[in-house]
């Protein structure tokens, strides 16, 4: 994209560079401000001391210019802690272990819908674009609630088993509050950000190399993993991305689906903040999971580019 | 593998799980039995219990100034955003500045969340109504970016070039001719980031303060203690609006779109006579 624009110098790059400059600029600031300090201060904060006071932390240092003093005072007493106490680290595990669980399993429940799609008639293939988008504008707590009342083991899900007759009348289906509810409600809100990606990649292609490696004798299936699933390959990666980074970080759905035992990150940092106030830990909990999380954002961030 | 018979029963089972929970949902707030398993007749008393409810009512006011503020805010600087990656090839920190764009589209939210609520703190602002609306505009400008972004992409410049060359100063180039070739664009981001605005939860629950209960952080207490044909009352309005919305919207795009097809027909067929 940037060979094609410098081969092509806007007309308006030279002369009124104040409005240029102010395109640029004021978003550049609004983010800086409100994207990037906040990482620096949650940084700050994850190596100061709990205190009672509001707000609960003992700044560890006031002003720019006290940078000596900084490193002079910084404590790794709450990562010291994080690494101490079992919990912390079998969460980030649990949270890692669920996501990538969790994108497995969208990848075999979208791929296929994603290549049925590209398949269709291209008269009908918006409507069926619009079919996946529309639960996705759909609130999300809305769509974890709804399982809630499905999942119950009082719930619609028992009855409907016991009505067909798999399950006896004082039977209950127990799936509500365990892992299993955790992976049906990930995979239930995250389905459209996993299928569209998919869908994109696979609309793309050219269906003659298909029609090449068939009049070559060619069976489908071998056609299909020689020629159309490394094709989609970009899309398997964004798409495996854009729900693997925020399901490790994921709160509601544990929260409201999962069990006691669930442990997930997000939860976690969640209950040291608002349950036990504790915000330079939680800070803590949030750094080391941004520092896990890097990787898939930048693999993430440089699949965006290309695309782009 | 290949047959339609395949593809129908994949795409029915796939609509089928996407839909039948929201269709429960609904179905079951016009429920007179407060048992979600027990059918108790039509009726739409939890309708009006909704209506009476003036918590409900008042974090639903809120979600909606919320909404609408950011969502402005988020769209201006998201389409400067977008013009600033697409329209300028180089400047400092250019790589930086695609990054910060792209980041917060997957950074969890509980990580957003909290590292906004320590600025706030740390700037000495008291948490409410303002610093909710910041922490929205901030994460739904980028997802403006990236939906205006496409489309400048795929936008023919000659109008553009055209007027520039005689003599449109950028600013009013800008307004007359580039603004509404991506409006269609502008205002698809602009309902993004509205409902992205009105689904949040984990955000606002940070940088919310006294006075400034959003819905979904109301929704979400009251789901704790249990699930209640109200919530689902509510739910269904709020499906009602987004369905509503969402289908103007492609309704409009698609109209825009055929009219700016035929006019550039109509443009080249009088350029060559």
């Amino acid at each position: 994209m940037a060979n094609v624009a410098e081969a092509n110098p806007a007309p308006h790059t030279g002369g009124h560079s104040w409005t240029r400059w102010l395109v640029v600029v004021v978003p550049y600031v609004w983010l800086i401000l409100f994207f990037v300090a906040p990482f620096l201060i949650i940084l700050k904060i994850s190596f100061s001391d709990t205190a009672i006071s509001i707000p609960p932390y003992t700044p560890v240092f006031e002003g720019f210019g006290a940078i000596g003093d900084f490193f002079s005072q910084l404590d790794f007493e709450n990562y010291i802690f994080l690494t101490e106490d079992p919990l912390y680290i079998w969460s980030y595990l649990s949270s890692l272990r669920i996501a990538a669980i969790s994108t497995l399993l969208l990848l075999l429940i979208g791929y296929p819908m994603a290549l049925a799609m590209a398949r269709a008639p291209t008269s009908i293939r918006p409507t069926l674009v619009m079919l996946v988008i529309l639960p996705f504008w759909t609130s999300f707590l809305i769509r974890v609630y709804a399982w809630i009342g499905i999942l119950k083991p009082d719930g619609l899900l028992t009855l409907a088993l016991q009505t067909i007759g798999l399950m006896g009348p004082d039977q209950q289906v127990q799936i509500f509050r365990t892992d299993y509810a955790v992976f049906i409600g990930i995979v239930y809100s995250y389905l459209p950000f996993m299928v569209l990606p998919l869908y994109s990649a696979l609309e793309k292609m050219d269906n003659s190399l298909l029609e090449a490696a068939s009049d070559l004798g060619c069976p489908p299936w071998k056609a299909f993993w020689k020629i159309t699933f490394p094709l989609s390959l970009p899309g398997v990666i964004a798409g495996s991305m854009i729900c693997f980074i925020p399901i490790t970080g994921e709160f509601v759905i544990p929260d409201l689906l999962g069990g006691a035992d669930t442990l997930m990150i997000g939860k976690t940092l969640w209950t040291e903040f608002f349950g036990n106030r504790d915000w330079p830990l939680a800070s803590a909990v949030a750094v080391i999971l941004l520092i896990m999380l890097v990787v898939p954002i930048m693999i993430f961030q440089n699949q965006q580019k290309k695309v782009v | 593998m290949r047959s339609p018979r395949f593809d129908a029963t994949v795409l029915t089972l796939g609509f089928a799980f996407l839909y039948i929970p929201i269709i429960i949902l609904i179905v079951y707030s016009f429920n007179a039995s407060r048992l979600v398993t027990v059918w108790g007749g039509f009726s739409l008393h939890w309708y009006s219990a909704m209506w009476s409810n003036q918590g409900l009512m008042d974090a639903a006011w809120v979600t909606a100034r919320v909404g609408v503020l950011s969502a402005t805010l988020g769209t201006i600087l998201g389409t400067l955003a977008a013009l600033a990656l697409t329209r300028f090839a180089r400047f400092p920190g250019r790589m930086a500045f695609s990054g910060m764009i792209y980041a917060p589209l997957v950074m969890p939210e509980v990580i957003t969340g909290l590292s906004l609520l320590l600025l706030f703190v740390a700037m000495g602002v008291d948490r409410g109504f303002w610093t909710v609306t910041i922490a929205h505009t901030t994460f739904t400008m980028c997802y403006v970016a990236i939906v205006v972004q496409s489309r400048l992409l795929t936008f023919d410049r000659s109008l553009e070039e055209a007027a520039l060359d005689l003599g449109c100063p950028p600013v009013k180039t800008f307004f007359k001719i580039t603004l509404p070739l991506i409006f269609p664009a502008v205002i698809a981001g602009w309902m993004l980031a509205f409902t992205l605005s009105l689904d949040d939860l984990v955000i606002a629950s940070f940088n919310t303060g006294p006075g400034a209960t959003t819905l979904p952080i109301k929704i979400y207490s009251q789901v704790r203690l249990g699930v209640t044909p109200e919530i689902n009352a509510i739910c269904t309005i709020l499906i009602g609006l987004v369905t509503i919305g969402v289908i103007a919207a492609s309704l409009t795009t698609k109209r825009t779109e055929i009219k700016r097809v035929r006019d550039e027909h109509l443009a080249a067929r009088g350029a060559t006579t």
